[in-house]
């Protein structure tokens, strides 16, 4: 290459920034956890701490695509508890069964996220709308398959999922791992992916450029249902139950916007990426971690998290104090 | 005959296109040969734009035939475009913001190994295309949203050369270009043209045009009304071939006395980024004053900038003699200020479309009607009768919403909500386009009306023969300066579009062009 190398670097640097920053203060929140704690670094802790946050990892992932498109789906919380509700009830019997099973929940997370991004797309409903309705209705649909909490899970299953590789490395990191190494970055490396990011970016520009608009906005929506729902999957591994919690999915749902925010994906569309979320799920995460350790009255914290959710999703905001006309505010422009 | 010459590449045939019911193309035809470059030349709304737009796929002609190589095609996308081996760079740039250069030049076929894209198959194709329109100081990971404005263009180009075209359209797509870069492409360009390559080119810059092209046509009124060969007609002669009918019984005489008046808005040295710079003007009472120069040379941003939308406006300002700062619409609003802006989008900036004719004519003035932030209705009601009948506003009643009134209807109604704020100063972007003649001559009249009571008004118009009927001075914006002012016998079309073309020697084409 030419000696543009190093500038290669600095721009790779310019381009992460986001994701960078979420992870270094992620590393700070823990560190200052395990001090205040007192206890040390141990298997245990980590794997706790590890298990909290890759659900919230994986639903903010799921989130990440369609805001990537200048989109936003209200229901990946509803898939995440459709699914885990789903998987309550069918993952038992035989290996073979538990593996039928998994394809069943995977496949139902999919074809939620269809149905979302049909209804964007072919419909031409705003996203917000026609996926704060289909999350009523994925609810619904958990209710139904589920009325009261409870489930029967394979208990190997959920074992292997939930233990520690070679006694150190929680199992759930790995499983993150490698949705980021099998999903995400495929993802990112396709033209479909690419189409997502240029939508997000000037939709104009990316139609101007034959770019295909309605297959990747598609594929945004589809792949945000995957991803919920191998969250949902790993749920029912961890609690080994279903529970059709309208509650916990809006919380799913707001947490993971914020997370994809803290971890430098623009709410405007077209820049960021899913590795930043799982950074910014992770200090979500550590926000709970230090109110416990740093002995907040419980009454308090759902209030204290409510004001840094607020926070965090007000940063997509600083982006308009660059615009350069006034229109720009209203979200025209841009 | 047409299959047999080998040469032709393009043909296209009784092109018609309208948008609602404004007529953009009208039976056009057009031949494009390979090895040659065919300039397309006219003012604006000439159809240019629409032609180009038909030929790369972006829009459908509503009637009429095209052929590729002697094959009848029709593009449904510019993705169809591309793989048949048209190619077209427009004038607002079709680059991704958010992306790199790399990105964007291999977009949206990129270099893939196993189905993935091969990132550094596709750095190392961005810095061959780069380097072929002479950008090598350009790293290909570059954010595209960073980059200055000539420098995006020379990447669209790049981007299109990587395309592999047979046709290459270019929409203005030096306008943005410093001269350098203009040789640069010009070189590139004959390059390609000796390859065989079929190239259309839409330009503003006249002169340098038509010494390069081969072939022109000149389009007026969405026909064609002229195709020639190179160096067969002055720039005098084709300036002439431009122009549109005749309008001068259209307009309402001009006042004598404009000109002594007091200044009503005077503008020193405005400068907005590297869009306006140095802007200097005076409107007096009772004047009207024209904003001319071709399109997107900075007229809208002028008029928003004065209006407060615009952030990091450089500027002294004085209205009525007073310095004044403006932040807002609500600002320019203010009595101390007295403005009004008739925007230039009246269905987004100028109306709220299902509210009723009189809500919406109250809009603005709403604050008059009102007394301890109740609205009181009967002033309303009378008020907006009253504004009705000024305007003659043609509608089943007031109650009726606003979106079911024809267009120059929805104009009046844009203007009479702006008049009842008793504005003194009335910022004009662009009022009459897309209006039919008799509203039109509707509002020039109101304008005069206007200005005879003392109001002032500035006034963009991308039509010469308005600008001409009803300003009393115009001033011609190029590239975000003031080029030429323009009052009295000096406002005629060869004037102002020499003036807006920015050739030096307009007095030359001038002449010329009478005889």
């Amino acid at each position: 290459m030419r000696s543009g190398s190093l500038k290669g670097v600095r721009l790779w640097f310019a381009r992460n920034n986001g994701a960078l920053f979420a992870l270094v203060l992620f590393i700070a929140m823990f560190a200052l956890y395990v001090a205040k704690n007192g206890v040390g670094v141990r298997t245990g802790l980590i794997t706790a701490v590890a298990n909290k946050g890759v659900l919230l990892a994986l639903v903010a992932m799921a989130q990440t695509l369609p805001i990537l498109t200048s989109g936003l789906d209200l229901s990946v919380g509803m898939i995440f508890v459709l699914t885990n509700c789903i998987a309550s009830t069918i993952l038992s019997g035989p290996p073979w069964l538990v593996a039928a099973g998994v394809a069943a929940v995977l496949l139902s997370g999919v074809i939620c996220g269809a149905i979302n991004g049909a209804l964007v797309v072919y419909g031409r409903l705003q996203p917000i709308i026609a996926t704060l309705a289909t999350g009523a209705v994925y609810n619904g649909l958990a209710l139904l398959v589920r009325p009261v909490p409870g489930g029967s899970i394979e208990p190997t299953f959920a074992a292997v999922l939930t233990t520690q590789i070679f006694d150190v490395v929680p199992t759930t990191l790995v499983i993150l791992l490698a949705v980021v190494l099998a999903i995400w970055l495929p993802f990112q490396l396709s033209t479909t992916g690419r189409g997502c990011y240029a939508i997000g970016s000037s939709e104009s520009a990316a139609y101007m450029t034959g770019i295909a608009v309605r297959r990747s906005r598609l594929a945004a929506y589809m792949f945000a249902g995957l991803l919920a729902a191998i969250g949902g999957l790993l749920l029912t591994a961890m609690t080994l139950s279903g529970d059709a919690s309208a509650v916990s999915g809006g919380i799913y749902t707001l947490s993971s916007i914020a997370a994809v925010v803290i971890g430098g994906t623009s709410l405007m569309g077209g820049v960021g990426g899913a590795v930043g979320s799982i950074f910014g799920a992770f200090v979500l995460r550590e926000v709970s971690d230090l109110l416990f350790v740093f002995d907040i009255q419980p009454l308090v914290q759902p209030f204290i998290q409510g004001l840094i959710l607020l926070g965090a999703v007000s940063l997509g905001a600083l982006r308009v104090l660059r615009a350069r006309s006034r229109l720009e505010f209203l979200g025209v422009g841009r | 005959m047409a299959q047999a010459d080998p040469l032709l590449f393009w043909r296209m045939n009784g092109i018609s296109k309208h948008y609602g019911g404004v007529r953009a193309l009208e039976n056009v035809g057009l031949t494009v040969e390979r090895g040659r470059i065919h300039a397309v030349l006219g003012e604006n709304g000439a159809g240019k734009s629409t032609l180009i737009k038909i030929m790369s796929g972006v829009v459908q002609p509503d009637s009429g035939s095209t052929e590729l190589e002697g094959r009848p095609v029709r593009f449904a996308s510019p993705g169809e475009a591309m793989l048949a081996g048209v190619v077209a760079i427009f004038q607002e740039l079709s680059l991704v913001p958010d992306l790199t250069i790399a990105e964007n030049i291999c977009a949206p076929e990129p270099p893939r190994r196993f189905g993935l894209i091969d990132r550094r198959a596709q750095r190392r194709r961005a810095e061959e295309l780069l380097a072929r329109v002479h950008c090598e100081d350009l790293h290909p990971d570059e954010i595209v949203r960073n980059l200055p404005l000539s420098r995006r263009q020379m990447i669209e180009i790049a981007r299109a050369l990587g395309r592999s075209p047979k046709l290459l359209i270019l929409d203005e797509a030096t306008s943005a270009l410093t001269a350098v870069d203009v040789e640069r492409i010009y070189g590139i360009l004959d390059r390609l043209r000796k390859d065989g390559l079929a190239i259309v080119f839409i330009s503003h810059r006249l002169r340098e045009i038509t010494t390069f092209a081969d072939d022109c046509s000149v389009f007026r009124n969405g026909r064609r009304v002229d195709t020639f060969a190179k160096g067969s007609k002055t720039d005098a002669e084709i300036v002439k071939l431009m122009i549109g009918r005749d309008y001068n019984d259209v307009f309402p005489a001009k006042s004598a006395r404009a000109g002594a008046a007091a200044p009503l808005l005077e503008v020193a040295n405005l400068n907005w980024g590297d869009r306006l710079a140095g802007i200097g003007l005076v409107v007096r009472k009772g004047e009207i004053v024209g904003l001319g120069g071709l399109d997107g040379q900075g007229q809208r941003e002028l008029l928003l900038a004065l209006f407060g939308v615009l952030r990091g406006v450089d500027a002294s300002i004085k209205v009525r003699g007073k310095r004044t700062r403006i932040n807002s619409p609500h600002q320019a609003k203010r009595r101390s200020v007295g403005m009004a802006l008739i925007p230039e989008d009246r269905k987004t900036e100028g109306l709220v479309l299902p509210l009723s004719v009189r809500d919406n004519i109250s809009l603005a003035a709403v604050d008059r009607f009102a007394r301890g932030g109740l609205i009181r209705t009967r002033a309303e009601i009378e008020a907006v009768k009253g504004a009705f009948q000024t305007l003659s506003i043609q509608a089943r009643g007031a109650d009726v919403p606003v979106g079911t009134l024809s267009g120059g209807n929805q104009q009046k109604v844009v203007i009479a909500k702006w008049l009842l704020t008793d504005a003194d100063l009335i910022l004009l972007n662009d009022p009459t386009r897309g209006i039919d003649v008799g509203t039109k001559q509707e509002i020039y009249k109101l304008l005069r009306n206007l200005a005879e009571a003392g109001k002032g008004a500035l006034f963009y118009s991308t039509d010469y023969a308005e600008l001409i009927g009803c300003c009393d001075r115009v001033v011609i914006l190029f590239e975000g300066r003031i080029v030429r002012e323009l009052a009295g016998d000096e406002l005629t079309e060869q004037k102002i579009l020499s003036a807006a073309f920015n050739l030096p020697d307009e007095e030359k084409a001038a002449c010329a062009a009478v005889h």
